[in-house]
């Protein structure tokens, strides 16, 4: 058959396209089943909210609850962390965002973002490393706020990377003070 | 070589009646009793039969451990001491399943070496190369999921760190490490996953590795000289010369295997993984397995942004595209010459190409702080100089030795000059062909 041999699109030709789509979704339409229960299941994805009873937190002391399979720290900070958090000029920051689940997502990354209202001395934040998923170590580092042994990032006492491969500030999951010393978190 | 037709002549009425209807005992024949191998290989050329051991070894003693294992958070720590403490020579399965993964390993990256010493890779090779590249992925997702099966902090931790690569990725890459975890955290259907996965793989390791054979089978083994077979005086028949010579290999190979196993079982690994997992405390120091530590240390190599990329997803890409390189080899060599005896120059950057890997190595295995991740760095830099600077340019610039004019000849000379006996086939008889 030639170039230029060209005919009229016929039902034969309608046929063998209506064909191959219909074997392309097909294909596709079992596919997607196989692909969707990796996704996180129902029990997986029941939006589970935790409350905290942080009456016992003295200055200085954390405690960690599990949410969503991960740890969150409560921390009620000293004197000196808040100064130290409060110093840090904005532009020395790896990671200028708040990532603060709670305020706008462009929100500034300042000490008073990366807390609530009336509550900065208290730091509720998903204690997982940005980097890879490791749980950092409280109060230690060269900023005195959080380490992380996998692969050496440093976050300060407000919990925003500083140096290391980490690329973001350690988040801040919804949550809000239901009560002076009871928190929900999520 | 497959040019050279069958030699095969059934003597039996059973063969007889086998070649007429499906010739196996011909194709079993045909590429292991007269297929003709070059008859300098040296011990080098071992390697491949002792990986096709290693293999068998490892799914057979996987198998029946995963009779007695069970994948669930709430037990598998437990069924695995299970194996240790109570299943009758369960200590000894699971301590060969582990180390054998370890030795897989070891074999693996000096056949990787072997062909890159050597130029194994070089046309018409490229695909049998790639084919074997693609064995070694397959081989790292399997002993990566595999170490997450005894459920113990490094298990855990490892693969958070592992499947964390993966939300590095913009845009989709929390939806694919959510769909890799089947969560939010590696917990009990990432483990599930993990165990199916890490049952299925092996096959498919077994299936890359016929395609694998039948790409060598066509165009035939390279040798230490890199040049081609040219007359029937090039090669010997695979068995008894290649047969023999690989048997001793393996049985030299599983007896430094079989030292570790009985008097070194958890040199290899690691003592953390002896602790059960704990998703809210991660251990002082993560590393993983030492097969993946070259790569570990050039992911954290990576401290520092480089314009719209932040340094996690530089130091995943550095990582995926250290092992991309290796795909791409047979396109970055430029040299004509393939084995490295005849190249003075490519000699000397590939024992450094070793001896970077072996630091890598090292470092990953060191804290990520102080000097160790400038060293990183450092090495990084050579690494990925070694392909994509030292392969295209050296061989432009480089002059090789003389090459013989065929393997014979070459065999001959060596005869002559050593006065020993040649590395190879050396009982090969002239009249052979």
């Amino acid at each position: 058959m030639s170039a230029t041999d060209i005919h009229d699109p016929n039902r034969r030709d309608f046929l063998y396209v209506a064909t191959g789509m219909a074997a392309v979704v097909g294909a596709g339409a079992v596919a997607w089943p196989f692909i969707d229960q990796m996704r996180p299941d129902a029990s997986t994805l029941a939006l589970a909210s935790v409350e905290v009873d942080v009456s016992s937190l003295q200055p200085g002391s954390s405690l960690i609850v599990k949410w969503r399979g991960k740890p969150v720290v409560v921390r009620n900070r000293t004197e000196k962390e808040m100064k130290d958090g409060e110093a840090v000029n904005l532009g020395d920051l790896k990671d200028p965002i708040a990532r603060n689940a709670n305020l706008p997502s462009d929100a500034p990354a300042t000490d008073a973002n990366r807390t609530t209202p009336g509550k900065e001395a208290w730091m509720v934040m998903v204690q997982v490393c940005t980097h890879l998923g490791c749980i950092p170590l409280g109060q230690e580092g060269d900023f005195g706020g959080w380490f992380c042994p996998c692969h050496g990032s440093q976050y300060d006492t407000a919990g925003r990377i500083r140096k290391g491969p980490a690329p973001e500030n350690m988040a801040i999951p919804v949550f809000k003070f239901i009560s002076d010393t009871k928190i929900l978190i999520g | 070589m497959s040019e050279g037709h069958s030699t095969y002549t059934p003597k039996t009425g059973i063969e007889r009646w086998f070649d007429a209807r499906m010739p196996l005992p011909r194709l079993i024949y045909d590429s292991f009793v007269a297929y003709p191998v070059p008859r300098n290989l040296n011990y080098m050329w071992t390697f491949g039969g002792i990986l096709s051991i290693m293999l068998v070894a490892q799914i057979l003693t996987g198998i029946v451990l995963a009779m007695h294992y069970a994948s669930d958070t709430n037990l598998a720590f437990d069924s695995v001491e299970k194996i240790m403490r109570d299943v009758n020579s369960g200590w000894l399965l699971r301590y060969l399943h582990s180390n054998g993964a370890s030795f897989f390993f070891v074999a693996v990256y000096i056949h990787i070496f072997r062909g890159l010493f050597y130029g194994s890779y070089k046309a018409p090779r490229e695909l049998l190369w790639i084919l074997g590249c693609i064995i070694y992925l397959l081989m790292m997702a399997t002993g990566f999921m595999g170490y997450v099966l005894p459920w113990g902090q490094m298990s855990f931790w490892g693969a958070t760190v592992i499947t964390g690569f993966f939300s590095a990725i913009p845009l989709v890459g929390d939806w694919i490490q959510q769909l890799l975890l089947g969560g939010f955290a590696v917990d009990n259907p990432t483990l599930n996953r993990f165990f199916a996965l890490h049952y299925l793989l092996p096959f498919m390791i077994a299936g890359v590795v016929v395609l694998h054979i039948w790409a060598l089978h066509v165009v035939g083994q390279s040798n230490p000289t890199g040049i081609e077979v040219k007359s029937k005086t090039d090669t010997v028949a695979f068995t008894p010369y290649a047969t023999i010579k690989d048997a001793f290999g393996m049985i030299v190979f599983l007896f430094i295997f079989a030292y570790f196993v009985f008097y070194l079982p958890n040199y290899l690994g690691h003592p953390d993984n002896y602790t059960v997992a704990n998703p809210l405390k991660t251990p002082a120091h993560i590393v993983p397995e030492w097969y993946f530590l070259p790569f570990y240390a050039i992911l954290r190599a990576i401290t520092f942004n480089v314009g719209p990329i932040n340094s996690k997803l530089g130091g995943v890409l550095c990582m995926f595209g250290a092992i991309a390189m290796l795909f791409l080899v047979p396109w970055l060599d430029t040299s004509k010459v393939r084995s490295a005896v005849y190249r003075p120059w490519y000699k000397v950057f590939f024992w450094l190409f070793v001896a970077d890997a072996i630091l890598l190595g090292w470092l990953g295995s060191q804290p990520a702080e102080g000097s160790y991740v400038f060293m990183a760095q450092m090495a990084t830099l050579f690494y990925f100089a070694f392909f994509l600077v030292v392969m295209p340019v050296l061989g432009l610039i480089e002059t090789p030795r003389r090459l013989p004019n065929s393997i014979t000849e070459a065999v001959l000379e060596k005869n002559k000059g050593g006065g020993g006996h040649p590395a190879g086939a050396t009982a090969a008889p002239e009249t052979k062909g």
